[in-house]
């Protein structure tokens, strides 16, 4: 098995950070493991600017911001694997070191040993499931980032009358983006008093274009049998209860959900960590240690950021600590 | 000319279609649907009842108790995973313990093996995640599980395999005598069969009652459910029905063959034979009911809910056999609950009856086992590496959720009656059927679909019919990019 100094799971903007900045403090032998087929992880998607304010002093998109690292990175010579899906890690109690198991096109199922394990798995966006609405189940209901993904990097239109429930910062983006593209986004319910996302989204995307940003009011019923053909709008109180005679029907070919983002954790569950319950992700130390020595969290996986400069930050200091705790074993 | 014409390619159809292959017939099965198991037979509790709940000497008993006995059987020939877990009805009052006793009886008149009554310290031994105020049970150790659609697809793939025609997007819209057999009429134009088959779920009665003057009538009779995440696997080991009320049978919980946790069904009586759509009253009601008896239920952990529409004949029985005014009619009408648990014995019963009128012979070369899709993370090292030598596909993860191979979803499309719509990879492979509910492989999963079936990718769809996952291409790009 070949043995490694710290593997990062993960190759967006935490991963690299963590990588670039383990190297930085010391350590010669690191790999990247990314499951896409290139590095950068969500910001190959986040096409608008708002990236970079703190790291580099300019606005930049999310591809440029991750190129700069991806530069870094092969500047560096930092090894990574993409197409690589990280499966299991697991620790063993004595020698203190990881196995960590992972599935790619050429090497197939294959393994590890890691003296120091990076989280950077990012977060997945809250499913409809998570919100049990009740209706039929047709074609039309999308994540927001799914919808993202779709129009910024495969070129696809999801649909031409857009709901949106949900007013985290990707539906915010999302609704700018699908105005821009031609398609009508006729509101954006929001079951709390205020919006989820940055104000300066909120402006910048909704109010701008005129797209209603319904607050108070959530999604009571999904039509359409096929494709989903509108939505029931409700107002609901200050517990969340539909408020009656208060339905409203908007016809719509496309409902984006953007109703929170959870870290992606199951490895971390897995492999024994202890978890906090607030956050989604595992507990950490000072050094961002988790309770499963010598493992490492930073970024999205760790807790959810609103901004990548952060991350990047909190991943430098990761990989830091992780380098640290290498060499003093 | 056909054989023997079925209506509806559900588990019903499917399984009359797979035992009358045995057979040198010509079989065809229609379905108005893009793939089969679009009707009640993908939405159910996949259990596979010890059949204590029929009247004794109904239909239904008889078929549930065969159907559960050969059900092992059918599921080794066809690789389909079935668990027999077994099953608790459970007691909460102690007044109504003597209903216990009852329920035994009946399955005893029935001739269910292995019942157990258990007081409370045994049920919750047997059950330790059952409310404290449980006071007794019903244990039936032949219940089972198994996963509805997979069973569907397996008995479709392998009567196709043994030579029967399955004609998808076809709905049947008249059924006319004629000499010798009957015209069936589709929106695809007339197929002649000398005998038909009426498989066709909620719509049976519609079809009986064109062809015989002894009307029949079927009430959709709608179930809603909830479905845990398999983070909640765990919380019951059987599957634990609460002691039916004069409504119906109540919420079970039950674990899945997948390991998550289902919650359902309700019942109510609807006219919409088309109406799955599920409700605000009908999700609480059924978290409601499972949270009296299960300890702690983790109402947060649902990641999908949905409904399905039993198929209830006026006389509550299953209507099945020659039609008595219309020779070579046979109805597998009414077939709600214990449908899918009576699937074996209703196959060899309506295939027996049938090959009777026909009388063609065994065929030579029955082919009687089917291979399910390879999971490629479950097999063992060698095995891995030989699939990945062939196709170097299933070392690509495409649903994280349920890590399912790139490998796995191209074998979905590219076998005999492949998927053509994301439902039908789901319900194949599980692609999309975990926690995210295809939120980050669907996109992908789209590709491979429009690529292994030469389609643009703005034709693919959820489930055939109007239901496109997509409006077009944005602008300025490339349309002719597929
Ligand atoms: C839509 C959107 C808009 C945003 N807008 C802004 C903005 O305007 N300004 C701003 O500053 N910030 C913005 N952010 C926030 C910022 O982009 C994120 O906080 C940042 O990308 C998080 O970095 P990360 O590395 O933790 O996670 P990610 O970027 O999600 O990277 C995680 C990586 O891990 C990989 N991975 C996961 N599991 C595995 C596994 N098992 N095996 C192998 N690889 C795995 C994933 O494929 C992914 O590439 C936005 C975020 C989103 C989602
Ligand atoms: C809520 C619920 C829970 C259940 N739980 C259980 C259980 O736990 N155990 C158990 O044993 N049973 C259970 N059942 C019963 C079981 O699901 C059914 O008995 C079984 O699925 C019936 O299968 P089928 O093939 O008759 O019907 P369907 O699966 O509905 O198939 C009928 C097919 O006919 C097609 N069709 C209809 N009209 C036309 C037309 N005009 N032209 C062409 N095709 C047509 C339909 O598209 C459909 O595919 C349950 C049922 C429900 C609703």
């Amino acid at each position: 098995m070949k043995r490694i100094e710290a593997v990062i799971v993960g190759g967006g903007p935490a991963g690299m950070a963590a990588a670039l900045s383990a190297r930085q403090n010391g350590l010669e032998n690191i790999l990247i493991l990314e499951r896409e087929e290139e590095l950068g992880g969500i910001l190959n998607q986040c096409i608008h600017t708002g990236f970079g304010l703190h790291t580099f002093g300019e606005e930049l998109t999310g591809p440029e911001y991750a190129a700069r690292y991806v530069e870094k990175i092969e500047k560096e010579k930092i090894p990574f694997y993409t197409g690589t899906t990280v499966l299991e890690i697991q620790s063993e109690e004595q020698s203190k070191l990881k196995t960590v198991t992972a599935v790619n096109r050429i090497q197939g199922v294959f393994q590890l040993q890691a003296d120091t394990v990076i989280l950077a798995m990012g977060c997945r966006e809250r499913p409809r499931g998570a919100l049990n609405i009740p209706g039929f189940r047709p074609a039309g209901i999308y994540s927001a980032g799914t919808a993202q993904r779709l129009v910024n990097r495969e070129g696809y239109l999801p649909g031409r009358e857009i709901v949106i429930l949900g007013s985290g910062d990707i539906g915010l983006i999302m609704a700018r983006r699908m105005t821009l593209e031609g398609a009508r986004v006729k509101a954006v319910a929001e079951r709390l008093p205020h919006p989820g996302g940055l104000m300066r989204n909120v402006v910048q995307c909704l109010e701008d274009y005129d797209i209603p940003l319904k607050l108070n009011c959530t999604v009571a019923e999904i039509h359409g049998r096929e494709r989903i053909e509108g939505v029931t709008l409700v107002q609901v109180d200050g517990e969340n209860r539909p408020v009656p005679g208060t339905e409203e029907f908007i016809s719509c070919d496309t409902l984006l959900l953007s109703v929170g983002l959870i870290p992606e954790n199951e490895l971390t569950a897995a492999m024994g960590a202890a978890m906090n319950e607030k956050t989604g992700g595992p507990m950490v130390s000072e050094t961002l240690e988790t309770s499963v020595p010598g493992v490492f969290a930073c970024g999205n996986v760790l807790h959810v950021h609103e901004l990548v400069d952060h991350v990047s930050r909190e991943a430098e200091e990761a990989g830091r600590f992780a380098a640290e705790w290498v060499k003093k074993r | 000319m056909y054989d023997v014409l079925i209506i509806g390619a559900g588990v019903i159809g499917c399984a009359a279609a797979r035992e009358l292959s045995r057979y040198e017939a010509g079989i065809c099965v229609v379905e108005r649907c893009s793939d089969v198991c679009e009707g009640t037979s993908k939405a159910n509790s996949g259990i596979v009842h010890a059949g204590y709940d029929a009247p004794t000497g109904s239909m239904k008993a008889r078929m549930n108790v065969t159907g559960n006995e050969k059900m092992e059987e059918l599921c080794r020939e066809l690789d389909v995973s079935f668990q027999r877990i077994g099953s608790l009805v459970i007691c909460m009052e102690e007044e109504r313990i003597p209903e216990l006793q009852k329920l035994y009886d009946r399955g005893i008149a029935n001739g269910v093996k292995g019942l157990r009554l258990l007081n409370r310290e045994e049920t919750l031994e047997l059950e330790p995640g059952l409310s404290e105020k449980v006071r007794g049970a019903l244990y039936a150790p032949s219940a089972g599980i198994l996963c509805p659609f997979e069973l569907t697809v397996a008995l479709a793939e392998n009567a196709a395999a043994n030579g029967a025609e399955f004609r998808l997007n076809t709905e049947v819209t008249d059924i006319v005598r004629e000499h010798g057999g009957y015209i069936v009429r589709t929106n695809q134009g007339d197929l002649r069969t000398r005998m038909v088959v009426n498989a066709a779920g909620v719509y049976a009665d519609v079809f009986h009652n064109m062809v015989s003057s002894d009307k029949i009538h079927i009430t959709p009779r709608k179930g809603e459910y909830c479905l845990l995440d398999t983070e909640a696997g765990g919380l019951v080991r059987h599957t634990v029905f609460p002691l039916p009320e004069k409504k119906g049978k109540g919420i079970l919980v039950t674990p899945t063959v997948h390991g998550n946790i289902l919650l359902g069904p309700t019942a109510a009586p609807v006219e919409d034979r088309e109406g799955v759509n599920t409700t605000k009253e009908g999700l609480e009601a059924v978290l409601h009911s499972a949270e009296q008896y299960v300890k702690e239920l983790p109402v947060r952990k649902v990641i999908t809910s949905f409904a399905g529409l039993r198929a209830s004949e006026d006389g509550r029985e299953f209507v099945l056999g020659e039609v008595k005014d219309a020779p070579g009619f046979f109805d597998a009408a009414g077939i709600e609950s214990p449908g899918l648990s009576s699937v074996p014995a209703i196959g060899e019963f309506l295939a027996e009856m049938i090959q009777k009128r026909g009388g063609w012979r065994a065929k030579e070369k029955f082919e009687s086992r089917r291979k399910g899709i390879r999971r490629f993370l479950e097999l063992t090292p060698e095995e891995q590496q030989e699939l990945l030598r062939e196709n170097p596909a299933y070392g690509t993860i495409v649903c994280r959720c349920e890590k399912i191979t790139e490998g796995e979803i191209l074998e979905a499309i590219r076998r005999p009656l492949g998927a053509t719509t994301l439902d039908g990879i789901k319900r194949r492979t599980r692609a999309g059927m975990g926690r995210c509910q295809g939120g980050f492989c669907s996109p992908r999963v789209m590709e491979l679909l429009a690529s292994e079936l030469h389609r643009a990718q703005e034709t693919i769809t959820k489930c055939g019919g109007n239901s496109r996952m997509l409006a077009g291409h944005i602008r300025g790009t490339d349309s002719e990019k597929d």
